[in-house]
């Protein structure tokens, strides 16, 4: 399997704070991968450096062999790399049609295309993709009066919408009701079987990433800890140490 | 042309009603042409307002600026250009639509990257700054502003006769027109979904690869068009462009705007346009009615408009009767 998002040594410092240390990771083609590690550990940051959302110190990050280091959020976004936010984000006063339309892939400088409606097939494959997700009665009421869940698998179904190769999940399960946890695990499943995108997710529950992912980063203090499959990482005294305090 | 369809017999109506009234009123209100004009362009403000200030979710105060602008250059090119009345004044509308433009598109680069509160007193320091700058400039007239040629056919019976006030009139409703199509046209496309994306999360339309700096340097920039063009036909309608108290009017139109959209609805189409008639109506009526006590009769509407109304008439509505605004629970057929 080749290389889809290759982070080498990365650096990335607020003021004193050094959130990201000498990081480097790679995700391959088509799997799915875990990124863990205790609260304050870097994972998020590491996101907002692989996708442009502020600059990084150091060090070097390719996605599908091409250079995105200096890139900005959104020439990122259209090369195919996308990411959900842990405090979820949709759009709040758009009804859950609309949000799936805006996120439908658009080329930047294709005038017709922004000054025209929105054509049949994207409104087909928002309905497709709602339905996945279990929204599709929810499809025209304001996104922002959702449950938060609901804005949780909005927002999936969203990125699913944006066809990403890559797609960043931000802890998809934090605060989902425990019962319908197996369902957003089956659907993420589903979603790099089915549609053949490739994932890197942040998660803080040991069951649903062990389950979900075939290789896992553990991120501590800013440094890469443990790196492997997940009896690997599991088994890993370090990792023990460093979600329950070592001695 | 799909965009003309008007599916929602509800909205049929009220166009329907709007467009005879604005073609007779002329006709049976004679007297009052003027402020009828003023109506027209209470709307444009209104309307341009809220591309930017209601579907994006960026609170300019400082659109006046462009009103100004307009208003100076539609003026100047009658004046200076040398053309006869009629051609100066289409040539002076134009100019003052891609000058408008131009500038909102150089100001916009810079300004459009303040975000929330700092974009509305960055633009809220632009209408001043006009304002100051136009009334020390020789070439425009500095203090003493200029005056607008006389429309021919008034020339010579002074400017009460009403000629020239038919054709401000004509082109002032006509440039209303224009700008709720031009909106209601562009609210419909993908770029009017990007619009409202930017305004409810910028953070999540750059994740989804949305190119947001130029959604938003043409949003701005279309209004400022529009703007443009109806300050070189409003400097015609007043005949007499004072830099602060007409061109860049900032505690009046600058105010205005803002407060129409907000009155009517701010994000929704027609909200703009019911605000702005409204609030031209009352201001009117007590201006004859309360004389002496209407500028505090205007601060208690304004009160009562913000403390009653957060949301603006329609939205207020669409709150209450969410169905009315097609929000429902869909099961799947």
């Amino acid at each position: 399997m080749s290389v889809l998002l290759n982070v080498q040594n990365v650096n990335k410092a607020y003021g004193g704070v050094v959130a990201n240390k000498d990081v480097s990771l790679q995700v391959k083609r088509g799997e799915i991968s875990g990124l863990i590690g205790p609260n304050g550990s870097g994972k998020t940051t590491l996101f907002g450096s692989i996708v442009g959302a502020h600059p990084i110190d150091g060090g070097r990050i390719q996605f599908d062999g091409e250079e995105i280091s200096s890139l900005r959020v959104p020439q990122i976004a259209r090369l195919g790399l996308s990411r959900t936010f842990q405090q979820t984000r949709i759009f709040g006063e758009m009804d859950c049609l609309q949000n799936m339309r805006i996120a439908s892939p658009m080329q930047a400088r294709h005038f017709g295309q922004w000054l025209s409606r929105v054509p049949a097939s994207v409104d087909r494959r928002a309905d497709e993709l709602l339905d996945f997700v279990g929204l599709h009665s929810k499809r025209l009421l304001k996104a922002g009066s959702l449950s938060f869940g609901q804005q949780k698998l909005l927002e999936f179904a969203m990125a699913l919408m944006n066809e990403p190769k890559l797609l960043l999940l931000d802890e998809p399960t934090a605060g989902i009701n425990p019962t319908l946890i197996n369902g957003v695990v089956d659907r993420l499943k589903r979603a790099n079987e089915e549609m053949g995108i490739t994932l890197l997710v942040i998660e803080h529950n040991m069951r649903v990433i062990m389950n979900l992912a075939t290789h896992i980063t553990c991120l501590a203090h800013g440094e890469v800890l443990a790196s492997g499959t997940p009896d690997d990482v599991r088994d890993d005294k370090r990792v023990v140490d460093a979600y329950l305090g070592a001695a | 042309m799909s965009f003309l369809a008007l599916k929602n017999p509800r909205e049929a109506s009220v166009m329907a009603a709007l467009t005879v009234g604005m073609v007779m009123a002329p006709f049976f209100f004679p007297q009052l042409l003027q402020q009828l004009t003023m109506l027209w362009l209470m709307v444009v403000f209104a309307l341009t307002w809220d591309m930017t200030g209601g579907q994006m979710g960026y609170n300019s105060f400082g659109n006046v600026l462009f009103f100004g602008i307009g208003a100076y250059a539609g003026v100047m090119v009658q004046r200076e250009a040398g053309f006869d009345y009629h051609t100066g004044f289409v040539v002076g509308v134009l100019a003052a639509t891609v000058l408008a433009g131009v500038v909102a598109m150089v100001l916009g680069i810079g300004m459009l990257g303040l975000r929330g509160h700092y974009f509305a007193i960055g633009t809220l320091g632009l209408g001043i700054a006009a304002g100051e700058l136009a009334g020390a400039w020789d070439l425009i007239g500095a203090g003493s502003g200029l005056t607008s040629p006389l429309y021919p056919a008034d020339a010579a019976h002074g400017r009460s006769a009403g000629d020239g006030g038919q054709f401000f009139y004509w082109w002032m409703a006509g440039l209303a027109v224009v700008c709720f199509w031009v909106s209601r046209a562009l609210y419909r496309t993908r770029f009017g979904l990007a619009l409202n994306a930017i305004r409810d999360d910028e953070d999540k339309a750059e994740a989804l690869g949305l190119p947001t700096t130029s959604i938003k340097i043409f949003a701005w920039s279309l209004s400022a068009c529009l703007l443009g063009a109806a300050g070189a036909i409003a400097g015609n309608v007043i005949g007499f462009i004072d830099p602060k108290d007409v061109a860049f009017a900032g505690a009046t139109f600058g105010v205005w705007m803002v407060l129409m959209a907000i009155l009517g609805g701010k994000g929704t189409l027609w909200g703009p346009v019911l605000g702005a008639v409204i609030f031209h109506l009352t201001q009117e009526l007590f201006w004859t009615y309360l004389l002496g006590w209407q500028r505090v009769a205007l601060g208690l509407f304004i009160i009562s408009i913000v403390v009653f109304f957060p949301e603006g008439i329609l939205g207020s509505l669409r709150t209450r009767f969410p169905a009315l605004f097609g929000v429902r629970v869909e099961e799947r057929s």
